[in-house]
Parts: structure tokens; sequence; C-alpha cells
């Protein structure tokens, strides 16, 4: 299916665009999930249902002055943001939302870009961003930074692995790491959360890791890090370090539907793009409800759960789906 | 020896294998995500303040007030016992003597200057413990923001009229004893 370039062009316009709004009225989802959640509100006073919150905060943070520390490291320091931002953008660009069109005289796919190897491309882009916030704290000079670019490093190595190896039961039964090709296996067969159970869960939890949510957030744990790795950034510099972690929940999200629930598939009516987002914006008050009732975990709980519980069901799970494959 | 032995509870157990592996409870956890999920379907029980405004107790402590007697003669007789309780000393008075053709309060002197400055006062009640003629008390409003700090030095005038804000107050026979203890043993 070969598309001119800018057919591809308008798309990632589009998608960064969505993203972009998407990753705005979550943060205002999330507070009132939260709120209500907690016998609160949450934001009611911008617009009707505090629904202006986001363009509130967007304004606030565009007005504010971009703090910079006398001792911070300046190309890092301002790169640092801009990297996690761009990778998290990058990183959704292979994801499929659709199953393509034709419009008028030309084939448009339902993914920004089809590359044959997009599964791979995903981690690696999205094991790029973790690089934004490890020399952002390290480079803004503070301790609680610094504090909270080291746990950023252990915790992304630890539960990088096991997020990978939970992929790999998936990647075998769909002979592919081609997500357009996984999930058209997925309609031809099953949705890989029936056999991939084991496996979605790893990956969820492995991803809750990854996108520094609680009970993971030990990299930002505000109680006691202050902000961790963004302590020392302010105005639209820590915007787009929020930015990208919540473009890389959504990303996540829309990678686990992808691998587990059937991508833009629904169980009945051909509803396209809407089931995809339909799935997604579930598997995101997910990510919200066990933010709402989880406790952060202590630094060696962390480390153990990821290395002596998660790695082992991983890679078990890879094995047994491997041999499974080949018996059958 | 003494020893104190603790109950066989969680906290005993905690203090037992402190640091030690506690082993994880996923069903407990589970069940947590029940009670966050049915908080979804409760009323939250904020209060929206502005529009809604809680009764207060009807002896709450709020902004001072200045009082007059019933012919129109102030109740304060400027002897600055209030700024000599005030712990925040927060109060100024500067007293003048009372004159046949200038009478302001039934005693030998009057408050010509009586200032408390709000930025500085913590609501202790002291001032109106010290008074010996009940001119100064504490009233129920507490909404007392400005925009400069200037403008939070309360004068006489400010404290002996009205208060403009008025501020709901609970039912005074629920909260209220008929005399207060530091007056009935006085």
């Amino acid at each position: 299916m070969s598309e001119p370039w800018w057919i591809s062009a308008i798309k990632a316009f589009l998608i960064i665009n969505l993203l972009l709004g998407m990753f705005a009225y979550m943060t205002w989802v999330e507070r009132k999930v939260l709120g209500r959640m907690q016998l609160r509100y949450g934001p009611n006073r911008t617009g009707p249902f505090g629904l202006l919150q986001p363009i509130a905060d967007l304004v606030k943070l565009i007005r504010k002055e971009s703090f910079f520390p006398a001792s911070a490291v300046d190309v890092l320091y301002i790169a640092a943001p801009v990297l996690s931002a761009f990778t998290a953008l990058a990183a959704f660009s292979v994801i499929p939302f659709g199953a393509g069109w034709h419009i008028w005289k030309w084939d448009v796919s339902g993914v920004v870009v089809d590359v044959p190897i997009s599964l791979v491309l995903l981690f690696a882009l999205s094991s790029l961003g973790i690089y934004g916030f490890i020399v952002g704290g390290w480079a803004s000079h503070s301790k609680y930074a610094l504090l909270g670019s080291m746990r950023t490093c252990a915790q992304m190595v630890s539960y990088e692995v096991s997020l990978t190896f939970a992929v790999l039961g998936v990647v075998i039964m769909g002979h592919s790491l081609s997500l357009v090709d996984i999930v058209r296996t997925q309609h031809d067969t099953i949705w890989f959360i029936a056999p991939q159970f084991v496996g979605f869960l790893v990956f969820f939890i492995g991803g809750i890791a990854e996108t520094n949510r609680p009970p993971f957030d030990l990299p930002e744990a505000d109680t006691e890090l202050v902000a961790g790795y963004h302590t020392e950034y302010s105005g639209m510099r820590f915007g787009l370090f929020q930015m990208g972690e919540y473009v890389n929940m959504i990303t996540l999200s829309a990678l686990s539907v992808t691998l587990f629930f059937g991508g833009w598939y629904g169980p009945w009516a051909p509803l396209g793009p809407l089931w995809f987002l339909i799935k997604l914006l579930l598997i995101i008050f997910v990510f919200m409800w066990i933010r709402a009732t989880l406790p952060r975990l202590r630094y060696d709980q962390l480390m153990r759960f990821g290395w002596k519980v998660l790695l082992p069901v991983a890679t078990i799970n890879a094995l047994v789906t491997a041999a499974c494959v080949v018996a059958f | 020896m003494l020893r104190i032995f603790r109950g066989t509870g969680l906290s005993h157990r905690f203090a037992q294998e402190r640091g030690a592996h506690v082993s994880p409870q996923p069903l407990e956890s589970l069940r947590g995500f029940g009670v966050t999920f049915k908080q979804i379907f409760h009323k939250p029980i904020t209060q929206q303040y502005p529009e809604y405004k809680r009764p207060v107790y009807p002896r709450f402590r709020g902004r001072h007030r200045l009082h007059r007697h019933q012919n129109g003669l102030e109740k304060c007789v400027g002897c600055s016992l209030c700024a000599a309780a005030c712990p925040a000393d927060c109060i100024r008075v500067v007293a003048e003597e009372n004159t046949p053709d200038n009478r302001v309060s039934p005693g030998e002197r009057y408050a010509r200057i009586y200032e408390i400055n709000m930025s500085r006062c913590i609501f202790c009640g002291y001032c109106e413990l010290a008074c010996p003629f009940d001119a100064i008390t504490l009233g129920n409003e507490f909404e007392l923001s400005e925009y400069s700090r200037d403008d939070l030095i309360y004068t006489k005038d400010m404290l002996l009229a009205e208060p403009i804000k008025k501020v709901p107050v609970a039912d005074r026979d629920l909260y209220d004893t008929p005399i207060p203890y530091y007056k009935e043993h006085s």
C-alpha cells in the first residue's frame, strides 16, 4: 500500500494534534476521576465542569518564567524535555488506529508509518525518551533531581526487560513484529488477551512502571523527592516533561489495545478508529483507577518485584508460548 | 523488669519484622479497587465555599468589634489593658482625657486612637478577656482578605461600625453556654 508522502504528513499532523489535545484533556479527566474517587469534585471553576482547566494550565505554564539553575548544564538542561516530548510523540506514529481507507484515488492506511519492525521501533523510541528524564535530572544539578534520575535509571532498566519479554509472547503468536499484522492476526483468530493473559498482566504492570505512574512513581515521588527529576524545571519545560509522560501513557495504552485487545476491531459493529478510542480510554481509566487506589511502593519492594517476580513470570510466559506455538 | 505487651495486631507484626519482607496481600489490594470505584457514585462531600458558607459556631472568634453604651458613649476608656494582654502585640491604643465639651466615653479617658493590625492578630481573644468594660469583643466575621497590608490595620471607626459582611452563624442555643467559663469565676 503506497501512499504519497504528503498523506503521511497530514496524518502525522492530525495525530500529533489529537495526541496533544488528548494529553491536555487527560489531565482534566484524571483530576476529575481522582477527585470523584476521593469524594472531591476536581476542577470545577474554569468553565462548565472545569472544562477550560487545561487551557488555563497551558496559559499559566507558557507565561511562567522558565527558571534556569545557575549551575545547570545548559545544553542538556534545555534539550532533555524536548527529547522526552519528541520521542513520546514520535512513538505513537507506528500505532495503527484503523484498517485503512480508500479516499478518492489514494489509499490511506490507518497508521502514520507502517514499518515491518514497528514494535522494535516503538520500544527503541520510548527507551530513548527515558534519556530525557535521566539527563534532565542530572543536568539540573540538584540533589532531588539527581535522586529522581537515579531512580528513573534503576526502575526503567528493571521494568523495560519485563515489558519487552511480556511482548515476546504476542510476537511469537502473531508471527510478526509489525503492529498492523498483529492486529490482523488477532482479528482472524482471537484477541491475544485470552491466550496471553499473564503476558498482558506483566506488560501492564511493566507499562505502569515505564510511564512513572503510581504506584511506581518513585522517580518523581513528590512526598520524598519534591518532584523528582523535574524538580528544577518550571514553565513550559516542565510542561514538556509532563506532556512526554502523559503521551507515553497514551502510547502504552494504545500499545496494549493493539497487542492484546484487537486494535481497531471491535466485537461487533465495524466502527474502526472509534473502537480503538473506546478501548484506549478504558485502559487509561484503569491507569487512573490504579493511581487512586494503590500506595507507592518502597524502593526495595520495587526492585524485588521487578527482578524476582515480574521477570521470571515474563520469561516463563514467553517460553511456554514458544513451546505451544511450536507444538501445535 | 517491665515488659510491655503489644497486641497481636498488625503493629506487632510490623514491629517484629521491621525492614523484613512483608508478604503481599493481592486480595486485599483488589478489594481496595472496589472501594475507590464505589466512591465515584457518591456525592462529593466538598463544600463549595464562596457559594455555600458553612455556619460558624456562635463563639467563633473572628473580626473584632468595639461597642458603645446605649446612650451612644463608647465603652472603651483607653486603659490599654487589651494591648498589654495581646500576645501578638497588634493593638495600639492612644488615650486622651475626656473634657466636658468632648465626652466620648463614660470614664476619665477615652481612646483617641484604637488600631488593630489584623495581619498580626492571632484571634486568641485575650483582648476581650482583659477588657474590664466589655468594650471589645470578637465577632464571627472571618472574610478579612485585603489586597494591601495597610488595609488590614483596622481603625477605631471601622471597629465601631457594624461589619458589612454577614456570616451565617449556627443556632446559638445548640452550642452557646450561657455564661463563659472565665466570667463564671471572676
